[in-house]
């Protein structure tokens, strides 16, 4: 491990989102010890409202880009930062409220402000990445805080971090879990989904809802072939299916605008 | 050849389990036979058929009393010897000194009750791979030691079956310590057993109701050839590994790329399946890192990640990878097939990808 004098300064940062994610790290309880004690907490708002100035070794970016004051805060923070890691499928891909993408924004608006002219806001939720360069993505809504710690361990050890990118059915199968797609004729979005959840819903005979984005290599086309033809959907009902938490996230964008009739 | 009614079976549990063996069998679970420690023979499932086809498994009551009228669920016995997720060893920085403590093998008497004969097979060749090769296995060879094998042959295979043509079944010929064949059904269950080894013979003389006479033994007989007509598939393997080593640019592979997903499922559930990776970890402090050993598949990107990426990109490359080592490159490296005919990688794989069907479609049209 390379000594160091000084700890490294730690940095949390939210843009549009929920705080899920900045509560996955609040609620390493035990780890949260052992980063004090390895690491400078300089800014996080759900933990305390102390700011510790620049410049940061790492931060930490929740939330996606839906305003304009947001577009411009971002750089600010790559400029002070050494690494950046986006944190949550909001940070990654432009969350729920990338919904809004496939919307007129403005008429949203008109239907539920009071004051529709007060409000400034973009027309598409966009991702970290899309805005700066990102040193690396943590995908998941919320993030896993065992990923989390392990992304924050393998930086302090200088390791690369140890994640997964294949598909989902790698951890239901590992878990002995009975698929729900082939036992019960219930689409899942497991064999196109990023793994990290261990297969939660899987495991309670749900069919994955794609929290962790697309994987490596999906192949979204035929998979929605197998859910028109072998499962029962309807057309709605596929672009529902690729249309959630990661709705902006390319190859589910994508796939989700071919069912568009 | 013995006469086995239901007490003798609960019997032979009972004496499997006073000698200090864990017993694991079928189990119905989330609408599927799972693998699972059983109490007693009243924990087996009852009247249940499987229908299986291509990404499509569903089970169903049969009405009667039958014991095992289904065949296999997605789960296989490698999961008792093979762990899906091993810890290795832990390493502990302790001043200037490291501290390597490694996990230790487990050992542990173990009564695997129904298996059925291809599985019979899939284990034969994970020992093969894992505890016969030049690189030996502790892990495995400690935890398959002191197995004893309850095997049932099929009277009711399922859709995706093609033991036939894999030589595997439907009828087991080795590898147990006692076989059963189910004789009738409607509240009369019986079965003709057979002693594979000393101590099923000692289990069944003591069980038993008898010897099989001439009539139950025709009746059997009867049963095990109409199964073995039944298969839900064929393979035709005359010629079939050496046409399929040939065939590294077969269109074929870009079109089952279309369809594959890539996602592994075909591998976890097969039955010899061995691929594996290990995980590091280490905690935040630098100070501890554990080892770990988790299934892995040739369908992953990380699988072939060499120095500078990966070595099989697309997802054609990785399903040619699995077909032609199952069905090919498996004789070459070990003497034998790698596919036992089960058929799970059939049923189990979300879109259907039907291995028959793939070979022989690049067989069809293959050069040599
Ligand atoms: S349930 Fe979903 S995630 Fe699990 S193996 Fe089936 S398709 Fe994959
Ligand atoms: S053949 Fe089927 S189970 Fe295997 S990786 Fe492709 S889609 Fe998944
Ligand atoms: S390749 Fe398919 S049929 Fe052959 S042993 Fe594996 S899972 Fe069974
Ligand atoms: S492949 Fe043969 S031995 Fe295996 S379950 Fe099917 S019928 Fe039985």
């Amino acid at each position: 491990m390379p000594l160091r004098t000084t700890k490294p300064k730690l940095a949390v940062w939210k843009f549009s989102s929920c705080d899920g994610c900045q509560l996955s790290l609040l609620d390493c309880e035990d780890e949260l010890l052992a980063v004090a004690g390895a690491i400078e907490i300089a800014n996080f708002p759900e933990a305390s409202r102390a700011v510790v100035r620049g410049p940061y070794n790492v931060s930490l970016v929740e939330g996606s880009i839906t305003t304009p004051e947001e577009a411009e805060r971002i750089h600010k923070i790559r400029r002070n930062s050494r690494i950046v890691v986006a944190i949550g499928a909001c940070a990654t891909s432009g969350g729920l409220q990338a919904l809004r993408n496939f919307q007129d924004v403005d008429e949203l608006s008109r239907l539920v402000y009071a004051h529709p002219e007060y409000i400034e806001s973009l027309n598409n939720s966009t991702p970290i990445g899309d805005h700066i360069f990102v040193d690396h993505e943590l995908r998941g809504c919320p993030v896993d805080k065992a990923h989390l710690v392990e992304v924050l361990s393998a930086f302090l050890n200088g390791r690369k971090p140890n994640l997964p990118n294949h598909a989902v059915c790698v951890e239901c199968k590992r878990a002995g879990v009975v698929c729900v797609m082939a036992a019960h004729g219930t689409p899942c979005l497991g064999p196109v989904t990023q793994a990290g959840c261990d297969a939660l819903c899987p495991r309670y005979n749900r069919g994955c809802f794609g929290c962790f984005g697309p994987r490596e290599n999906p192949n979204t086309a035929h998979l929605a072939t197998w859910y028109l033809d072998q499962c029962g959907q309807t057309p709605e009902e596929v672009i529902r299916l690729f249309r959630g938490i990661n709705a902006n996230a390319d190859p589910f964008r994508r796939e989700s605008l071919r069912h568009e009739s | 050849m013995f006469i086995l009614e239901p007490d003798g079976f609960e019997k032979i549990l009972d004496s499997l389990r006073e000698k200090g063996y864990r017993i694991t069998g079928p189990k119905l679970r989330d609408g599927a036979i799972v693998l699972d420690t059983i109490d007693s023979a009243a924990s087996l499932p009852r009247g249940v058929r499987d229908h299986q086809g291509p990404g499509r498994y569903r089970l169903e009551e049969t009405g009667d009393d039958s014991w095992f009228s289904y065949t296999l669920g997605s789960d296989s016995w490698k999961k008792l010897f093979f762990h899906p997720i091993k810890p290795l060893f832990k390493t502990t920085r302790d001043g200037g000194l490291l501290q390597i403590e490694p996990e230790p093998p487990r050992e542990g008497l173990k009564a695997l009750i129904g298996v059925r004969p291809c599985e019979l097979q899939a284990l034969a060749i994970q020992d093969k791979v894992l505890a016969e090769g030049e690189f030996v296995d502790r892990h495995y060879v400690a935890s398959r030691k002191g197995t004893f094998i309850v095997a049932v042959n099929c009277t009711v295979p399922g859709g995706t079956c093609f033991c036939v043509s894999m030589g595997t079944g439907p009828v087991a010929d080795r590898g147990y310590d006692i076989s059963l064949t189910e004789l009738g059904s409607n509240g009369a269950t019986r079965f003709v057993a057979r002693a594979g080894s000393p101590h099923g013979e000692e289990l069944l003389a003591a069980a038993s109701s008898g010897k099989a006479g001439e009539s139950d033994l025709q009746l059997e007989a009867e049963l095990l050839e109409a199964a073995a007509g039944n298969m839900g598939r064929s393979l035709d393997v005359e010629g079939l590994a050496a046409a399929l080593a040939e065939s590294g640019d077969h269109p074929r592979w870009e079109e089952v790329a279309e369809r594959c997903q890539a996602c592994t499922n075909c591998t976890m559930a097969c039955p010899t399946c061995y691929c594996h990776t290990v995980e590091d970890s280490t905690d935040l402090t630098g100070s501890v890192a554990d080892r770990t050993r988790v299934w892995d598949s040739c369908f992953t990107a990380d699988h072939s990640y060499l120095h500078g990426g990966s070595v099989r990109e697309t997802r054609g490359a990785r399903y040619r990878q699995w077909l032609t080592h199952k069905l090919s490159s498996w004789h070459d490296q070990f003497g034998g097939s790698g596919c036992t005919g089960c058929g799970r990688c059939i049923t189990w794989c979300p879109v259907g990808i039907d291995i028959t069907e793939e070979a022989q479609a690049v067989r069809g049209t293959a050069r040599g």
